[in-house]
């Protein structure tokens, strides 16, 4: 009887808050979405979801403080290295025949494997002929991540990553150090595009050859799912490459298909769905 | 009718060696089980192998969007937390650990606690830190059964004993007891 009310309230504040703000949470997965609403009822110390939705509608400056709560995910830089050593190995040589490499890094959250790719094609030589497209729905996060000031005590643990992941120089030539923060090179955002885009109601916007989206189709039911992954097929050169995070799988989603496993292990695949497929067929 | 629909299990240190005491004693149980064993990120395992091939129960890591099936045991996969979806299938999530740990047990309890109400069993074993006493305090204020290793002979006995001093617990069994103890229960019948 209880949990029938909780399903409820959740119903109503993802329909209150796609009403009023436009965000669209009607398609989160269940369980990790009324946790993290719960998470906020407490921290806000407020009685229920539904207070919460009250507090949410009258007061914008409070859902626009704690929306990063509802979407962002912290990150770290290199984050699973051989994901990253992988790319370098194994995604990169063919990239690199291209005359221009567009990559779309989709749910950027606060930018820290969107600069780990940025290194990668630096030290690769190929960062001064590709443009990240670096997006996500909430523009305040955008705003960290355009900074790229990280805090001085992720250091030796972003050291650690990129030097598993196969890094070729010294981790601190990419920072320089002050008030308690790692500012990134700027030379590293050169070709990083940050904008706003929302995977749940935006479309195509680029034609690229790598999309990197990690850790964020599990926070999407698998109807969101669908038209995030066919998204990302259509968004897709040809044999263009799909990276995910590093449990997550095209296993359940019907738009999988439009993909062949590159690295199983790493879960990166390629996109199999020609622009003229028919898709009716399926 | 058994009346039971799932169980989960949460072991942090000495937990691998537990839980295959306790596997190699079950008989094909008529629910999914879930486990979170607190393990380095980033582990790449057979899980068959590490919990030593029991013979009437596969196991298999949890992944996002799975659906749940009954004499199968999900692994929580190593830095994600594992939730359960009311359709019965598997949700993954990397929100910060709790307790330091991520999967966390409370994670799993507080949402198989949801979904299954008094259809659910969780065991605590073996560990070091605190988590899962929330956990299995939520476990027991929807109605489910609450089981914790015998902290006297666990490997290392903080967890459990939190979990008793926190919340009601409706057995303390010792490790061998354990398999047995599950295997009558998934031969209940309610009318």
């Amino acid at each position: 009887m209880v949990k029938r009310v909780d399903d409820i309230e959740v119903d109503l504040i993802a329909e209150a808050i796609y009403q009023v703000y436009g965000y669209d949470f009607r398609h989160y997965a269940r369980a990790s979405f009324k946790r993290r609403l719960r998470t906020l009822v407490q921290d806000l110390k407020l009685d229920s979801i539904s207070h919460l939705q009250a507090v949410i509608l009258h007061r914008p400056e409070v859902f626009a403080d704690k929306l990063p709560q509802l979407t962002v995910t912290v990150s770290e830089m290199f984050r699973d290295p051989s994901f990253f050593a992988t790319i370098r190995s194994q995604v990169i040589p063919t990239l690199r025949t291209y005359p221009t490499i567009k990559i779309w890094h989709a749910g950027c959250s606060t930018g820290e494997e969107v600069y780990s790719l940025a290194i990668i094609l630096l030290e690769e030589g190929l960062l001064d002929r590709s443009v990240i497209y670096a997006t996500d729905i909430n523009p305040n996060v955008l705003k960290v991540a355009r900074d790229g000031i990280y805090p001085i005590t992720e250091i030796k643990s972003f050291t650690a990553n990129y030097q598993k992941s196969g890094g070729k120089e010294a981790f601190s030539d990419y920072y320089t150090a002050g008030y308690g923060g790692a500012r990134l090179l700027p030379r590293l955002k050169e070709r990083i595009v940050f904008s706003e885009h929302n995977l749940a109601t935006d479309d195509v916007f680029v034609e690229s050859q790598l999309i990197i989206c990690r850790n964020v189709l599990i926070y999407f039911d698998l109807e969101l799912q669908q038209r995030v992954v066919d998204l990302f097929a259509r968004s897709l050169t040809y044999k263009g490459f799909l990276g995910l995070g590093a449990k997550e799988s095209l296993r359940y989603v019907p738009a999988g298909r439009f993909f062949t496993d590159y690295v199983g292990s790493e879960k990166i695949y390629r996109n199999i769905r020609r622009h003229e497929f028919d898709y009716e067929s399926l | 009718m058994n009346p039971y629909k799932a169980l989960v299990i949460g072991a942090s240190a000495g937990g691998v060696h537990a839980v295959r005491t306790i596997v190699a004693q079950l008989v094909t149980l008529p629910w999914p089980t879930l486990l979170v064993q607190h393990i380095q990120a980033g582990a790449r395992i057979d899980y068959a192998a590490a919990f030593g091939s029991p013979p009437h129960i596969r196991i298999v890591e949890a992944e996002d969007k799975m659906l749940l099936e009954a004499g199968v045991m999900y692994v929580a996969p190593p830095g994600y937390h594992t939730l359960i979806e009311e359709d019965g299938t598997v949700g993954l999530s990397v929100d910060a650990p709790l307790n330091f740990s991520r999967p966390s047990i409370d994670v799993l309890f507080e949402s198989a606690a949801e979904v299954y109400g008094a259809g659910l069993i969780a065991l605590l074993l073996t560990g070091a830190n605190h988590d899962g006493s929330a956990g299995m305090e939520a476990v027991y204020q929807r109605g489910g059964l609450t089981l914790v290793q015998d902290p006297g002979s666990a490997e290392v006995p903080t967890m459990p004993a939190a979990a008793i001093v926190r919340t009601p617990v409706h057995h303390i069994l010792k490790l061998d007891e354990i398999g047995p103890f599950l295997n009558q229960l998934a031969r209940v019948q309610v009318p």
